[in-house]
């Protein structure tokens, strides 16, 4: 299969952004895809399959980022990639908590 | 050539080959590898990278198992940093191209990355740091394992370089092989500086950046009397320098010709010299130099030395050689001074934001009574040996120095009940050394033998300055009017209430302060051993009269620079040097 070249653009959605753990989930994540993954920020390119590298993007909530793959699985990389941004690496507080839940059996009330 | 100023801090000429030792101990080799070496370098790179990832696992698993996955994720992490194909890159292109070690290339490269998260806005990432740091000792625990060089087994004679020494590394110092220290950190009466001043090593502290450019086996030149540090010296420079190295020599010779001579002013006044120790080994210097007895006796070596905490045996042991060794002469050993700066084998203070101002000392002794229990215990057995006394460190307020004087009884019976056959008059005294101590001082010579003012941390508090920061290094001045002003106070109540008094901190061995502690009306100095022939000198060579005069006009002075330019004076005009 030829190669083919991809990009993305997506959020970063989590609130505490793209720290050890979701580089952590990104990099393996993107090691099992065998394109090479670049992410683009503000004119710099970070290696997607380096958790240093990501790390130092410092991507807090709210960045939008490129992804850009290249290889003969650019696009089902991306896909894998833009979704686990979009599930904000599995940190998303799923509901804010209201009042009512967040006092329910706690000790202070 | 490159001359770089410091802080000296330990007098004395050192010249040698540098030493480089890393902040956390290790000895980084400084040498190129050969082109030969490369693969066998890297591939010894390889292994220690297999051996901490799976070092890693193990402890992802083993948090896992305990506290759950989510605990165990920064582990995940940290093992994808180790396989991290650009780490790979640039350590191989560090080895490969520029024939670092594996060792130098891990440490470079790490750092390299924790300074950029140490960069960064993001709170979170910049404490990721600390990560980055951890895998690097992980990776250099494993390169160094076999040839990890120990401080305490230098092979050669060498000049010691560091970013800081801390006291436990300080102490695990061959004595014999370590000709001088350069810190870069560190600051005038830091423990550093005392140590090295105890062991009679030429130290030159707070150089500032200077690591960057030594490497090991360069050739140095340590001048711990103008705190100067000369990198490759000329030759020129360096016959000079070795000129010095003799003088120092000769003049030392002659001052031990003072060691027999009674210790008194010249109108026949005595005055009690005493000498302060770190460990035993320090007696027979004392001894030759004609110490009236040991003055202060730091216990905390027995601390810092190694990795457990010491047992009654080994305290009992070391204050039993140190008062047989010094026969019937006063031996005052001062209880457990540790906390702050000098933290030894075993966290007993958890991280403080203001260290000094926080759980140590006396104050550490008394929340750990066991610990404190231990060395009474250890200090009564040993004192039937020679002629002991206990001194309690940083007293702030009354109910601490009843509370150590009430355990010190309850230890005595014990002891007794126990069958031991202890004396039950051993004197008791306090080191004078917070402000609020000297406030109080009436009341506290009430309940006390003998008081030890303690120059170092007296001033510290009194100015509100840190001695190791070397921000504010500066600003300490252990001659400041204000810090006179409270020793005065001191002996005057000492006097008026007939309980000896001495001063045991860095003040008393430095030659113009002494002038003026005489005449304030101090009669007994506790000093550095190597101080000793000095200070005798000194008084030998004053009347009291001469001195209270000097002492009456600083009582008048504004200023710490004032004091000392005056204090310079006097002394050149009342104790010449004869052969400078």
């Amino acid at each position: 299969m030829a190669d083919q070249t991809a990009t993305r653009l997506v959020t970063v959605r989590n609130e505490a952004g793209i720290h050890a753990r979701p580089a952590d989930l990104l990099v393996r994540l993107a090691d099992k895809f065998e394109s090479d993954i670049q992410i683009l920020k503000n004119g710099e390119t970070y290696d997607g399959k380096s958790i240093l590298s990501i790390m130092t993007l410092a991507a807090g909530q709210n960045t939008q980022l490129v992804l850009q793959a290249n290889g003969p699985d650019a696009e089902n990389a991306l896909d894998a990639l833009a979704e686990l941004f979009e599930r904000g690496f599995d940190e998303m507080i799923v509901s804010q908590p209201t009042k009512d839940q967040s006092t329910e059996g706690s000790v202070d009330r | 050539m490159q001359v770089l100023q410091g802080i000296a801090v330990s007098p004395g000429i050192a010249i040698g080959e540098a030493l480089v030792v890393d902040t956390e101990g290790f000895i980084l080799p400084q040498h190129r590898i050969a082109h030969s070496e490369v693969d066998a370098e890297l591939a010894r790179l390889d292994l220690a990278m297999e051996a901490v990832a799976d070092d890693i696992g193990r402890d992802r698993e083993s948090v896992a198992e305990q506290l759950g996955d989510e605990y165990a994720a920064i582990f995940s992490a940290h093992q994808q940093m180790m396989c991290d194909p650009h780490l790979r890159t640039r350590l191989e292109a560090l080895i490969r191209e520029n024939l670092c070690p594996p060792e130098v290339a891990v440490a470079k490269t790490l750092r390299g990355y924790a300074r950029k998260f140490q960069q960064m806005d993001n709170a979170y990432l910049a404490e990721r740091a600390h990560d980055l740091r951890d895998l690097e000792q992980r990776l250099l625990d494993y390169l160094m394992a076999r040839q990890r060089p120990s401080l305490s087994k230098l092979t050669d004679p060498a000049i010691i370089l560091a970013h800081d020494l801390t006291p436990s590394q300080t102490a695990k110092l061959d004595r014999h092989k370590v000709l001088g220290f350069v810190t870069e950190a560190g600051g005038e009466g830091g423990h550093t500086a005392i140590l090295a001043k105890g062991l009679e090593i030429p130290a030159v502290v707070g150089v500032g950046q200077m690591l960057v450019n030594v490497v090991c086996g360069s050739h140095l030149i340590v001048d711990g009397d103008q705190g100067t540090v000369i990198i490759k010296p000329d030759a020129a420079t360096l016959s000079s320098y070795q000129e010095k190295c003799e003088q120092h020599r000769s003049r030392s010779l002659r001052l031990q010709q003072l060691r027999d001579l009674p210790c008194e002013t010249r109108d026949g006044t005595r005055i009690q010299l005493l000498a302060n120790i770190e460990f035993p080994q320090e007696v027979p210097t004392c001894i030759e130099r004609g110490a009236g007895g040991i003055g202060l006796y730091r216990t905390e070596f027995l601390y810092l030395g190694s990795d457990t905490e010491p047992t009654e045996e080994t305290h009992y042991q070391a204050y039993r050689e140190v008062l047989q060794a010094m026969q019937q002469r006063p031996v005052v050993i001062r209880t457990l001074d540790l906390g702050a700066d000098k933290m030894g084998y075993a966290s007993l203070v958890a991280d403080e934001h203001n260290p000094f101002l926080g759980l140590r000392s006396i104050r550490l002794s008394l929340r750990n009574l066991d610990l404190f229990r231990t060395q009474l215990r250890a200090i009564l057995r040993a004192s039937p040996f020679g002629s002991a006394r206990i001194m309690f460190p940083l007293v702030t307020t009354l109910l601490e120095l009843r509370q150590a004087k009430l355990l010190l009884r309850e230890t005595m019976e014990d002891l007794q009940d126990e069958g031991h056959s202890i004396p039950t008059d051993i004197p008791i005294g306090m080191m004078v050394e917070v402000p609020a101590a000297v406030m109080m001082i009436d009341h506290f010579l009430r309940e006390v033998d003998f008081v030890s003012i303690g120059t170092n941390d007296l001033t510290q508090y009194t100015l509100a300055v840190d001695r190791s920061n070397k921000e504010v290094a500066d600003l300490y001045h252990a001659c400041d009017p204000a810090v006179i002003k409270l020793i005065d106070m001191t002996l005057k109540a000492a006097r008026a209430a007939n309980i000896p008094a001495n001063v045991c901190g860095q003040m008393s061995g430095t030659p113009h302060l002494a002038l003026l502690l005489l005449g304030l009306g101090l009669r007994g100095f506790s000093v550095p051993p190597a101080a000793i022939p000095e200070i005798k000198r000194i008084c030998r060579s004053v009347t009291l009269d001469q001195c209270e005069t000097v002492a009456a006009h600083v009582l008048e002075m504004e200023s710490a620079r004032e004091v000392d330019n005056y204090l310079q004076e006097q002394l050149r005009q009342l104790a010449p040097q004869t052969n400078t």
